[in-house]
Protein backbone atom coordinates (compact mmCIF):
# COMPACT_ATOMS: atom_id res chain seq x y z
CA UNK A 1 0.00 0.00 0.00
CA UNK A 2 1.24 3.32 -0.79
CA UNK A 3 0.02 6.72 0.05
CA UNK A 4 -0.34 9.32 -2.33
CA UNK A 5 2.55 11.50 -3.18
CA UNK A 6 3.94 13.27 -6.01
CA UNK A 7 6.82 15.19 -6.56
CA UNK A 8 6.95 18.61 -9.21
CA UNK A 9 9.81 20.11 -10.67
CA UNK A 10 10.77 23.27 -12.30
CA UNK A 11 13.81 24.64 -13.02
CA UNK A 12 15.32 28.05 -13.92
CA UNK A 13 18.29 29.98 -14.24
CA UNK A 14 20.74 28.70 -11.71
CA UNK A 15 18.47 26.95 -9.73
CA UNK A 16 15.40 24.38 -9.47
CA UNK A 17 12.01 24.45 -7.12
CA UNK A 18 10.87 20.87 -6.11
CA UNK A 19 7.21 20.94 -5.19
CA UNK A 20 6.40 18.19 -2.81
CA UNK A 21 2.57 17.07 -2.47
CA UNK A 22 1.62 14.27 0.02
CA UNK A 23 2.91 12.58 3.10
CA UNK A 24 7.10 12.80 3.46
CA UNK A 25 7.96 9.40 5.18
CA UNK A 26 10.88 7.22 4.03
CA UNK A 27 10.23 6.03 0.45
CA UNK A 28 9.05 8.86 -0.25
CA UNK A 29 11.67 11.15 0.74
CA UNK A 30 13.85 9.10 -1.38
CA UNK A 31 12.09 9.55 -4.46
CA UNK A 32 12.40 13.14 -3.77
CA UNK A 33 16.53 12.65 -3.26
CA UNK A 34 15.96 10.86 -6.49
CA UNK A 35 14.50 13.86 -8.37
CA UNK A 36 17.93 16.01 -6.77
CA UNK A 37 20.02 13.74 -7.73
CA UNK A 38 18.90 14.00 -10.97
CA UNK A 39 18.70 17.72 -11.12
CA UNK A 40 22.32 17.42 -10.01
CA UNK A 41 23.33 15.54 -12.83
CA UNK A 42 22.60 18.30 -15.26
CA UNK A 43 24.10 20.94 -13.08
CA UNK A 44 21.79 22.37 -10.79
CA UNK A 45 23.24 22.34 -7.27
CA UNK A 46 21.03 25.05 -5.43
CA UNK A 47 17.39 23.88 -5.19
CA UNK A 48 14.23 25.15 -3.22
CA UNK A 49 11.81 22.66 -2.05
CA UNK A 50 8.37 23.85 -1.70
CA UNK A 51 6.76 21.87 0.86
CA UNK A 52 3.13 23.88 0.54
CA UNK A 53 1.42 20.34 -0.40
CA UNK A 54 3.00 18.53 2.57
CA UNK A 55 1.34 18.49 5.74
CA UNK A 56 3.41 15.77 7.60
CA UNK A 57 6.63 14.82 7.27
CA UNK A 58 8.62 12.25 9.67
CA UNK A 59 11.58 11.87 11.32
CA UNK A 60 13.00 9.19 8.54
CA UNK A 61 12.07 11.47 5.51
CA UNK A 62 13.90 14.34 7.58
CA UNK A 63 16.83 12.39 7.77
CA UNK A 64 16.24 11.81 4.00
CA UNK A 65 16.36 15.85 3.52
CA UNK A 66 20.02 15.51 5.13
CA UNK A 67 21.73 13.49 3.03
CA UNK A 68 20.19 15.47 0.44
CA UNK A 69 21.76 18.82 2.26
CA UNK A 70 24.92 16.84 2.85
CA UNK A 71 25.56 16.10 -0.80
CA UNK A 72 24.92 19.38 -1.83
CA UNK A 73 27.48 20.48 0.72
CA UNK A 74 30.05 18.51 -0.79
CA UNK A 75 29.14 20.12 -4.11
CA UNK A 76 28.98 23.79 -3.13
CA UNK A 77 25.18 23.51 -3.87
CA UNK A 78 22.75 24.94 -0.79
CA UNK A 79 18.79 24.22 -0.03
CA UNK A 80 16.40 26.24 0.61
CA UNK A 81 12.45 25.01 2.50
CA UNK A 82 9.59 27.18 1.71
CA UNK A 83 5.81 27.16 3.05
CA UNK A 84 6.87 24.85 6.08
CA UNK A 85 3.83 24.13 9.13
CA UNK A 86 5.19 25.49 12.27
CA UNK A 87 5.34 22.09 13.41
CA UNK A 88 7.43 20.89 10.15
CA UNK A 89 9.63 23.91 11.03
CA UNK A 90 10.10 23.20 14.53
CA UNK A 91 10.90 19.71 13.71
CA UNK A 92 13.44 20.97 11.52
CA UNK A 93 14.86 22.97 13.84
CA UNK A 94 15.38 20.56 16.53
CA UNK A 95 16.74 17.94 13.97
CA UNK A 96 19.59 20.60 12.73
CA UNK A 97 18.32 21.09 9.54
CA UNK A 98 18.56 24.89 9.70
CA UNK A 99 22.18 24.75 10.07
CA UNK A 100 22.65 23.95 6.55
CA UNK A 101 19.27 24.89 5.01
CA UNK A 102 17.40 28.51 4.60
CA UNK A 103 13.80 28.85 5.76
CA UNK A 104 11.20 30.97 3.60
CA UNK A 105 7.99 31.83 4.10
CA UNK A 106 6.93 31.35 0.41
CA UNK A 107 9.01 30.66 -2.84
CA UNK A 108 9.13 34.00 -3.96
CA UNK A 109 10.88 34.97 -1.19
CA UNK A 110 13.08 32.18 -1.15
CA UNK A 111 13.79 32.38 -4.83
CA UNK A 112 15.01 36.20 -4.15
CA UNK A 113 17.32 35.13 -1.33
CA UNK A 114 19.55 32.66 -3.51
CA UNK B 1 -18.37 19.11 39.89
CA UNK B 2 -19.72 17.46 37.06
CA UNK B 3 -18.06 14.36 35.71
CA UNK B 4 -16.14 14.28 32.50
CA UNK B 5 -17.82 12.71 29.59
CA UNK B 6 -15.08 10.01 28.76
CA UNK B 7 -15.09 8.80 25.38
CA UNK B 8 -12.90 6.01 23.88
CA UNK B 9 -11.76 4.82 20.36
CA UNK B 10 -9.35 1.80 20.02
CA UNK B 11 -7.72 0.74 16.64
CA UNK B 12 -5.62 -2.00 16.08
CA UNK B 13 -3.24 -1.53 13.17
CA UNK B 14 -1.07 -4.29 11.06
CA UNK B 15 2.81 -3.59 11.54
CA UNK B 16 2.95 -2.60 7.80
CA UNK B 17 4.48 0.57 5.82
CA UNK B 18 1.77 3.50 6.01
CA UNK B 19 -0.57 2.05 8.12
CA UNK B 20 0.92 5.05 10.60
CA UNK B 21 -1.45 6.93 8.75
CA UNK B 22 -4.64 5.41 9.45
CA UNK B 23 -3.96 6.05 13.37
CA UNK B 24 -2.93 9.56 12.73
CA UNK B 25 -5.59 10.02 10.34
CA UNK B 26 -8.16 8.72 13.17
CA UNK B 27 -6.31 11.08 15.41
CA UNK B 28 -6.85 13.84 13.18
CA UNK B 29 -10.68 13.14 13.09
CA UNK B 30 -10.96 13.18 16.58
CA UNK B 31 -8.77 15.74 17.61
CA UNK B 32 -11.23 18.34 15.06
CA UNK B 33 -14.37 17.00 16.77
CA UNK B 34 -12.95 18.36 20.01
CA UNK B 35 -12.16 21.55 18.37
CA UNK B 36 -8.42 21.47 18.97
CA UNK B 37 -6.58 24.13 16.45
CA UNK B 38 -5.24 23.08 13.38
CA UNK B 39 -1.26 23.21 14.93
CA UNK B 40 -1.71 21.08 18.05
CA UNK B 41 -3.75 18.28 15.66
CA UNK B 42 -0.83 18.62 13.30
CA UNK B 43 1.79 17.87 16.63
CA UNK B 44 -0.92 14.91 17.29
CA UNK B 45 -0.15 13.58 14.27
CA UNK B 46 3.13 13.79 14.14
CA UNK B 47 3.59 11.93 17.72
CA UNK B 48 1.55 9.01 16.68
CA UNK B 49 3.27 8.64 13.04
CA UNK B 50 6.46 8.62 15.72
CA UNK B 51 5.22 6.08 17.88
CA UNK B 52 3.83 3.98 15.49
CA UNK B 53 7.16 3.85 13.70
CA UNK B 54 9.02 3.10 16.55
CA UNK B 55 6.94 0.50 17.29
CA UNK B 56 6.79 -0.75 13.84
CA UNK B 57 10.61 -0.49 13.27
CA UNK B 58 11.75 -1.77 16.74
CA UNK B 59 9.10 -3.52 19.00
CA UNK B 60 10.01 -7.38 17.25
CA UNK B 61 6.20 -7.49 17.65
CA UNK B 62 4.72 -11.23 18.76
CA UNK B 63 1.67 -10.79 17.07
CA UNK B 64 2.59 -7.89 14.34
CA UNK B 65 -0.01 -5.41 15.32
CA UNK B 66 0.02 -2.04 17.26
CA UNK B 67 -3.47 -1.21 19.21
CA UNK B 68 -3.74 2.08 19.44
CA UNK B 69 -6.82 4.01 21.97
CA UNK B 70 -8.02 7.21 22.28
CA UNK B 71 -9.26 8.44 25.18
CA UNK B 72 -11.70 11.66 24.36
CA UNK B 73 -12.33 13.79 27.67
CA UNK B 74 -13.90 17.53 28.25
CA UNK B 75 -10.55 19.38 27.39
CA UNK B 76 -7.87 16.32 26.76
CA UNK B 77 -7.06 13.60 24.22
CA UNK B 78 -5.15 10.75 25.37
CA UNK B 79 -3.72 8.51 23.37
CA UNK B 80 -2.27 5.05 24.16
CA UNK B 81 -0.38 2.86 22.18
CA UNK B 82 0.45 -0.78 22.63
CA UNK B 83 2.59 -3.02 21.34
CA UNK B 84 3.83 -6.24 22.23
CA UNK B 85 7.14 -6.61 21.54
CA UNK B 86 10.48 -7.42 22.87
CA UNK B 87 10.47 -3.68 24.52
CA UNK B 88 13.47 -1.19 24.99
CA UNK B 89 16.30 0.19 27.62
CA UNK B 90 15.49 3.53 28.25
CA UNK B 91 19.10 4.55 28.52
CA UNK B 92 19.72 4.04 24.77
CA UNK B 93 17.12 7.13 24.36
CA UNK B 94 18.94 9.41 25.97
CA UNK B 95 22.72 9.39 25.01
CA UNK B 96 23.11 12.59 23.78
CA UNK B 97 21.16 15.69 24.17
CA UNK B 98 18.54 16.57 21.48
CA UNK B 99 20.95 20.21 20.88
CA UNK B 100 24.16 18.03 20.51
CA UNK B 101 22.82 15.71 18.04
CA UNK B 102 21.24 18.71 16.28
CA UNK B 103 24.78 20.23 16.76
CA UNK B 104 26.05 16.94 14.89
CA UNK B 105 22.53 16.67 12.76
CA UNK B 106 22.28 13.02 13.46
CA UNK B 107 19.67 11.32 11.17
CA UNK B 108 17.83 8.69 12.79
CA UNK B 109 16.84 8.13 16.59
CA UNK B 110 14.30 10.93 17.18
CA UNK B 111 11.72 9.56 17.41
CA UNK B 112 10.82 9.44 21.05
CA UNK B 113 12.21 13.15 21.16
CA UNK B 114 10.00 14.44 18.81
CA UNK B 115 6.85 13.19 20.74
CA UNK B 116 7.70 14.50 23.85
CA UNK B 117 8.39 17.53 22.12
CA UNK B 118 4.87 17.64 20.23
CA UNK B 119 2.59 16.51 23.54
CA UNK B 120 2.35 17.53 26.90
CA UNK B 121 3.19 14.18 28.67
CA UNK B 122 4.39 11.11 27.35
CA UNK B 123 4.84 7.88 30.12
CA UNK B 124 7.01 5.07 28.63
CA UNK B 125 6.48 1.73 30.12
CA UNK B 126 8.75 -0.98 28.24
CA UNK B 127 9.69 -4.45 29.35
CA UNK B 128 9.90 -7.83 27.64
CA UNK B 129 5.92 -8.44 27.68
CA UNK B 130 6.41 -4.92 25.03
CA UNK B 131 6.04 -1.49 25.04
CA UNK B 132 2.70 1.24 26.32
CA UNK B 133 3.57 4.72 25.54
CA UNK B 134 1.00 7.07 26.97
CA UNK B 135 0.60 10.66 25.45
CA UNK B 136 -1.27 13.50 26.68
CA UNK B 137 -2.79 16.87 24.76
CA UNK B 138 -4.49 19.21 26.74
CA UNK B 139 -7.06 21.27 24.61
CA UNK B 140 -6.29 24.89 25.76
CA UNK B 141 -2.91 25.17 25.02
Amino acid sequence: MASSFNVNTRTEDGYAVIQTDGYLNGPTAEKLAETAKDLMSQGYNTFVINLERTRLVNSIGISILIEIIELLDEHGGALHFCHLTPVIERTFKMMGLTQHAEIHPDEETATTNL
Amino acid sequence: MANQVRREVTLNIPIHPNMELVAAHTASIIAEIMDFEETHIDEIQLAIIETCINAFEHSNSRDSKVTVTYVLTDDELQLKITDHGTGFGMEKTELLSGEARAQAMQKRGWGLEIIREMMDEVDIKSSDEGTIITMLKKRDN
